[in-house]
């Protein structure tokens, strides 16, 4: 039977179900066309942002990050205030601006007004040393963000080097490589942070002075140095797990049969297969490096005395909570709404690109 | 279920339980007296158990139990000789003691012996509860620590049964109505939750119940009022919990043997307490090691707000103070806590899950 073609193909009797060949004819073009793909197709990534937008609390949390971010990239701009400066009528201080509502003058300034010099509004206030606070409330957050980003960034590069080496390698070096990811799994970080940020800040002290560092102060290198230390093993283990799954794919076989090096099936083939899941980890660390920042800033293990973060903000405004509620009300609305913004994409980032989800 | 292999797993499981109850009592009963040579025939003991034992389960536990003594070891190591890298001694002060008075009291702190030696004998110290004087205070830093941790201890479990009732069942809840009001509602809040640092959401509740309505007293050692602390303890894992439970709920229900049960017409309430439930709370359990860990570091904010005198407020006074060896003594204590509980929950899952294997 196999050896059947259309001029063999014996002739149709009566009451016969076999088709009769003759009554067909090749499609023409027109025809054809209409089989080509209705739709245009989509690479992975396209697909995934599709769907991230079509996730209204995604997209809000999207909107809602970007206004703060071009908030703490033009405000400064635009304010005519520094965190650290106070404020001063014609290169006089002006003791009545201390602890000033939102949106009000001082003796001083209303004087000024009325001789006609324009000052600019104190959107949020003043703080107890006649600071604007908006603009400290603004580094605030350029502070907590760069921390929470900067820390994501030291632990997603370490955790990647080393979980794909584990990972990739396998056998004895994966052996060891895990029991030391286990080891330092199982320290309790918050408390390694605090140790360390406590003899960090004795150590580094003196050598940091004069340094671009100095600014940032000991404490928030030795979260940088903590993270880089400890935090990294989460990452190294789920790209480790990424990769020992996606290791045994065929398409990786078949790039080391046409002798592909192990560093070229790393980059090319498996990392970006394992890419989204890394990526949406990332996403969701970031929050997690701003809750740690803002607990240090608590317990007094914060930046450096003039730079405010907004975790230092909320904790300096306790000592007159009574009195200037709004004080805490800022900076807190500030951590809360960057922190739920990167918990809502992450989550919806996880909802459109994890591979395990789709369907 | 084969009613042989039943037995042979409940057989399995007592004596698992028991091997764990005999390593905690032996635990106990030698803490006051555990010297170095005891700790490391113990050690050995474990480790010739875990490489010639044939019980799997019992293997598990002795690596379990290694490798969290261990842990506590680094810990100890970590804490020791990253506090003796600051510069500065405890009697280098502005007012310098003569040499005399000075060699006495290095002596009498065995701080003239090589740091090594110093090293084991603040570990036989701490193996017999002796973490040292503090320096502030002058008092024994182990009566300190377990005075104050008996209030933290009731907060902290009054946060964890709070934490632990009410994400069970406001998690099943959301299961069980699923996109319905009732898991709306739930999940919205609990991602609210999520985004609120402890002390911001320790210090608004202050403020409003506590200042501004006046419906709960302020904390004092006589009328201890714990509403307040406990609920700002409670809502981060409360939340975390709920989440955790909705995901692992929603997994169990759209299992097989639920929708058997269901066929078979077991009543509802019964489907959800003893088959649903049962099986849904297995991965709670691993929440339990970073619950404690999260509420050991939660209570030094939440007891610094509500002015609690427990031991995360001693904990933050001694950073504060740069008292070096109270600050050691309480990291090391905190440490062995998670670790304990980190242990704990780890070996209840591995005997509850049949599905996962002891190797």
């Amino acid at each position: 039977m196999s050896n059947y073609s259309a001029d063999m193909i014996p002739k149709k009797r009566l009451l016969s179900l076999q088709l009769d060949v003759s009554k067909f004819e090749p499609a023409s073009d027109a025809e054809k066309e209409q089989h080509e793909t209705m739709r245009e197709s989509t690479t992975f990534f396209r697909d995934g942002m599709r769907k991230l937008f079509r996730n209204p609390l995604a997209v809000i949390s999207l909107i809602v990050l970007l206004l703060i971010i071009v908030t703490i990239v033009f405000a400064p701009m635009i304010v005519p205030y520094k965190y650290s400066e106070m404020i001063t009528i014609n290169g006089t201080r002006d003791r009545s601006a201390k602890n000033l509502p939102p949106f009000t003058y001082s003796q001083m300034e209303q004087e000024a007004i009325d001789n006609g010099a324009t000052i600019f509004p104190h959107i949020f206030g003043t703080d107890e040393l006649s600071r604007d606070y908006f603009i400290r409330v603004v580094y605030g957050a350029r502070v907590s963000l760069s921390v929470g980003f900067f820390a994501s960034l030291i632990v997603l590069i370490i955790g990647l080097l080393f979980g794909s080496i584990a990972g990739y390698m396998g056998g004895k070096v994966d052996l060891v490589m895990m029991r030391i990811v286990d080891v330092i799994y199982s320290l309790p970080d918050t408390l390694m942070v605090i140790l360390l940020s406590v003899v960090l800040d004795q150590v580094l002290g003196q050598s940091l002075q004069g340094t671009v560092l100095a600014a940032l102060g000991t404490n928030m290198i030795s979260l940088f140095v903590v993270f880089g230390l400890l935090y990294w093993v989460g990452m190294a283990r789920l790209v480790r797990g990424q990769i020992l799954s996606i290791k045994t794919n065929e398409y990786v076989l078949a790039a080391r049969a046409l002798g592909a090096k192990p560093g070229r099936i790393i980059r090319k083939h498996i990392l970006p297969n394992c890419m989204s899941v890394i990526i949406i980890s990332t996403a969701l660390q970031i929050p997690s490096a701003i809750f740690t920042e803002s607990f240090l800033s608590f317990i007094g293990l914060g930046v450096q005395a003039p730079m405010p973060s907004l975790g230092s903000l909320a904790n300096a405004s306790r000592q007159a909570l009574q009195a200037y509620p709004y004080k805490l009300f800022f900076p807190a609305l500030g951590i809360c709404l960057i922190v739920l913004s990167f918990n809502l994409l992450g989550d919806g980032l996880r909802d459109a690109f994890d591979p395990k989800l789709r369907r | 279920m084969d009613s042989a292999i039943k037995t042979e797993r409940t057989r399995k499981m007592v004596a698992t339980l028991l091997l764990f109850a005999a390593v905690f009592a032996v635990a106990f009963i030698f803490l006051p007296i555990l010297t170095e040579k005891i700790l490391v025939g113990i050690v050995l003991l474990l480790l010739a158990g875990m490489l010639f034992l044939s019980n799997d389960s019992a293997r598990y536990v002795c690596k379990r139990v290694l490798l969290a003594l261990l842990t506590v070891f680094i810990i100890a190591a970590i804490t020791f000789f990253a506090m003796n890298a600051i510069p500065g001694g405890p009697f280098s002060k502005e007012k310098a003691p003569t040499a005399a008075v000075q060699a006495v009291l290095e002596a009498r702190f065995n701080l003239d012996k090589p740091l090594l030696v110093q090293f084991q004998l603040y570990l036989q110290g701490l193996m017999q509860g002796d973490f040292g004087i503090s320096t502030k205070t002058g008092r024994d830093i182990a009566v300190t620590i377990f005075e104050k941790f008996s209030v933290s201890a009731m907060l902290g479990g009054m946060a964890v049964l709070v934490a632990l009732v009410f994400g069970l069942i406001l998690g099943s809840v959301a299961a069980l109505n699923r996109n319905k009001l009732p898991d709306r509602a739930i999940i919205f809040f609990t991602t609210l939750f999520v985004a609120v640092p402890s002390f911001i959401l320790a210090t608004l509740l202050l403020l409003v119940f506590c200042l501004q309505l006046g419906w709960f007293g302020v904390w004092s050692v006589s009328s201890p009022n714990y509403v307040l602390p406990v609920i700002s303890l409670a809502l981060y894992p409360m939340s975390y919990i709920t989440r955790l439970t909705k995901t692992s709920m929603l997994d169990v229900l759209s299992q097989d043997y639920i929708r058997t049960a269901r066929a078979k017409g077991v009543k509802e309430r019964l489907v959800i307490f003893k088959h649903a439930l049962k099986n849904a709370l297995i991965p709670v359990i691993t929440y339990v090691g970073p619950l404690t860990a999260y509420i050991l570091t939660g209570s030094m904010v939440v007891e610094s707000v509500f002015t609690v005198g427990g031991l995360g407020v001693e904990f933050v006074k001694s950073i504060g103070n740069r008292d070096y060896p109270m600050i050691m003594g309480t990291t090391i204590f905190l440490a062995t806590l998670m670790v304990t509980m980190t242990l704990i929950s780890d070996l209840i899952y591995k005997v509850v899950d049949p599905k996962i294997s002891f190797e």
